[in-house]
């Protein structure tokens, strides 16, 4: 700034009040941060490597005898539209939610860490906007993650084993585009626990302050609900668990469609993610923001 | 919310009774701050005097435990982001995103601002000299050009108030003072400046009115010259007769910490009581060679403040001390 005596001059605002940018814009931003940082392709990569690693082994050593095996694994060189219904089945109950968590639990925590979240709440927008578009950020992420594992399962199953109708859990046989729609469709239903993990993800991220462990305590949770679904005597409460509704979209795979597990879930989850993101969304207007 | 006249005439910061406790530690304790439009208010503490958390709690970053803050007639904490119109600055260090580059991060903070603030990106890394480094990430930026930067993201907001806290801390001489140029510049523009510092000649150099604090409480405010004066009216006397002149000034009244020194005698006393004295003198057959007024420095008179164990009152005020300096006794 050796020449700061010659630079232009400064214009100063008049006390006109200022044109605030919109939510929308914030949740841009908030895209386009994520994007930028590496960490947030770990999680992507997890969910595009493990389906082509699948495929690939599957391709190396073929088997022709899993009639005792789910049924879509029982076709799974049949058609290819069995590997993304596959996929989602593995991965929905650990490598999702960890995928969802990782940036879910980062969202806040990292900026508060980073002292960044001071940079931007000094600005035009208000907590309110900064917490909801983090939010949407992180559920979009999540979104992405099961979507590109999808679109990955599916092309590499195609490519490997064809485009071809495929049976569904009830045993009734779905053309190949009407399979392929039921395969995006029952990831779209799959995205209503998924967006719970990420609220209780985001609701830790602002309550520890702690990027680490948000994520790990998002998980825990997760993995405390399956370990409570375990316990003996507890049966009764088995259908409210978190973790019993990533499975709501076989029913979409049943002909009649099953909507009961899809409604069931959809409320269930709404009890998950509802208090978490009204508990996080009044920590976050609340909060000392004195970090970094 | 206020009316908009009301706004505009209210002043840029006004604290009342700001107290923020955290359990058992009170970090700010009843302060009241009053920065006018066009002010370049010097923020005095040593560390852990309070000065960060006040700066906070004005910027809406924390909720005071008691007390309120209105920036230009608006609480940050009831008006949300709307209170922050025409203010910018940081606390403590400026932080960004060290994976974006400096531009990225401008653009990202432009359109957190609203307005036209993306259009200034140029112009504002022009004003900090980073224009060369705009498309380096900022991770690799030293402390002193991200000082800079914190700089050029407060000017997007076309601020009427600047709040910077230790803007030279962490850098070089030359980094030190173009920052001082630079505060000076925004100054003479019409932005009323308020600078948290313990940089003592940055302060004296750039400001014009301060507030001390220590232990979270403010032990003065007022204007610059004022706290200068109360610390004594100081004089230094060369004679022709250093010790005759010596025992005149100790047998007079009015005249008080006469003492010799290496380079002639020193005294305090007022206006009056030095021409008296200079009458005495020539009287008496000593020459005056020659006799001039020393004002204490910020450094002394903020030592004297904050070290005195009970917090007592500085030397005693000098007559010309302004109405509006507020020497505020401990409680």
């Amino acid at each position: 700034m050796s020449t700061v005596a010659g630079a232009p001059p400064v214009a100063v605002a008049g006390a006109h009040p200022r044109r605030h940018p919109s939510t929308f814009t914030v949740y841009r931003w908030e895209l386009r941060k994520l994007i930028s940082q590496k960490r947030t392709y770990m999680g992507l990569g997890l969910v595009i490597v493990l389906p082509l690693f699948f495929v690939i082994f599957q391709n190396v050593h073929q088997r022709h005898d899993r009639g005792a095996e789910n049924i879509f694994a029982s076709q799974i060189t049949q058609s290819g539209l069995a590997t993304p219904v596959l996929m989602l089945l593995f991965l929905s109950v650990f490598m999702l939610p960890l995928a969802a968590a990782l940036v879910a639990g980062d969202v806040v925590a990292a900026e508060d860490g980073n002292g960044t979240l001071k940079t931007i709440l000094t600005r035009s927008v208000n907590r309110g906007q900064v917490f909801a578009a983090k939010t949407l950020a992180a559920m979009s992420y999540a979104a992405l993650a099961v979507f590109l594992s999808a679109a990955v399962s599916t092309v590499a199953g195609v490519i490997s084993w064809g485009f071809h109708s495929v049976t569904t859990f009830s045993g009734s046989v779905v053309s190949a585009p009407e399979g392929l729609l039921l395969v995006l469709a029952s990831n779209a239903v799959y995205l209503i626990p998924l967006m719970a993990v990420v609220s209780i993800g985001v609701l830790l991220s602002t309550v520890t302050r702690n990027s680490a462990a948000a994520v790990v305590g998002t998980l825990g949770v997760v993995i405390l609900l399956v370990i409570v679904a375990q316990i003996p005597g507890l049966e009764g409460i088995k259908p409210y668990l978190l973790d019993e509704q990533f499975e709501n979209w076989h029913g979409l795979l049943r002909t009649p469609t099953d909507w009961a597990p899809i409604i069931h879930s959809a409320w269930v989850c709404a009890l998950y993610a509802a208090p978490a993101l009204l508990a996080g969304y009044l920590v976050f207007l609340r909060r000392d923001v004195a970090g970094g | 919310m206020p009316a908009a006249s009301s706004v505009e005439e209210a002043p840029p910061v006004r604290a009342r009774g700001l107290v923020k406790r955290y359990k058992e530690v009170l970090a700010v304790d009843h302060i009241d701050l009053n920065v006018r439009a066009g002010d370049v208010y010097g923020f005095l503490g040593p560390n852990g005097a309070g000065k960060t958390t006040t700066l906070r709690m004005a910027l809406g970053l924390i909720t005071p435990s008691e007390g309120s803050v209105e920036l230009f007639g608006r609480d940050p904490l009831r008006e949300g982001a709307r209170a922050l119109d025409g203010v910018a600055g940081f606390v403590e260090a400026p932080r960004f995103y060290p994976y974006m580059s400096a531009r990225k991060n401008l653009e990202l903070l432009a359109a957190l601002d609203g307005d036209d603030a993306r259009s200034r990106i140029p112009e504002v890394l022009e004003i900090v000299e980073l224009t060369p480094r705009a498309k380096h990430r900022v991770g690799g930026f030293s402390h002193g050009m991200r000082q800079r930067l914190g700089i050029a993201a407060a000017l997007l907001r076309r601020p009427r108030l600047l709040m910077l806290d230790e803007p030279a801390t962490g850098l070089d001489p030359a980094g030190m003072r173009d920052m001082r140029l630079l505060i000076r510049r925004l100054a003479d523009e019409g932005i009323t400046v308020l600078l948290s510092s313990h940089q003592l000649p940055e302060v004296q150099e750039l400001c014009d009115r301060v507030a001390i604090v220590d232990s979270g409480r403010v032990v003065y405010e007022g204007a610059l010259a004022d706290l200068r004066r109360q610390g004594g009216a100081g004089y230094r006397l060369r004679t022709t007769d250093d010790g005759r002149a010596l025992e005149i000034m100790s047998a007079r009244r009015g005249i008080s910490h006469a003492q010799a020194g290496e380079h002639g005698l020193g005294f305090q006393a007022d206006e009056a009581d030095v021409g008296s004295l200079s009458l005495a003198l020539a009287h008496a057959g000593v020459g005056i060679l020659a006799l001039t007024p020393e004002l204490a420095t910020l450094e002394d008179l903020f030592f004297r403040l904050t070290e005195t164990a009970e917090h007592e009152a500085p030397p005693p005020p000098a007559a010309a001390a302004g109405e509006e300096a507020q020497l505020v006794q401990a409680r």
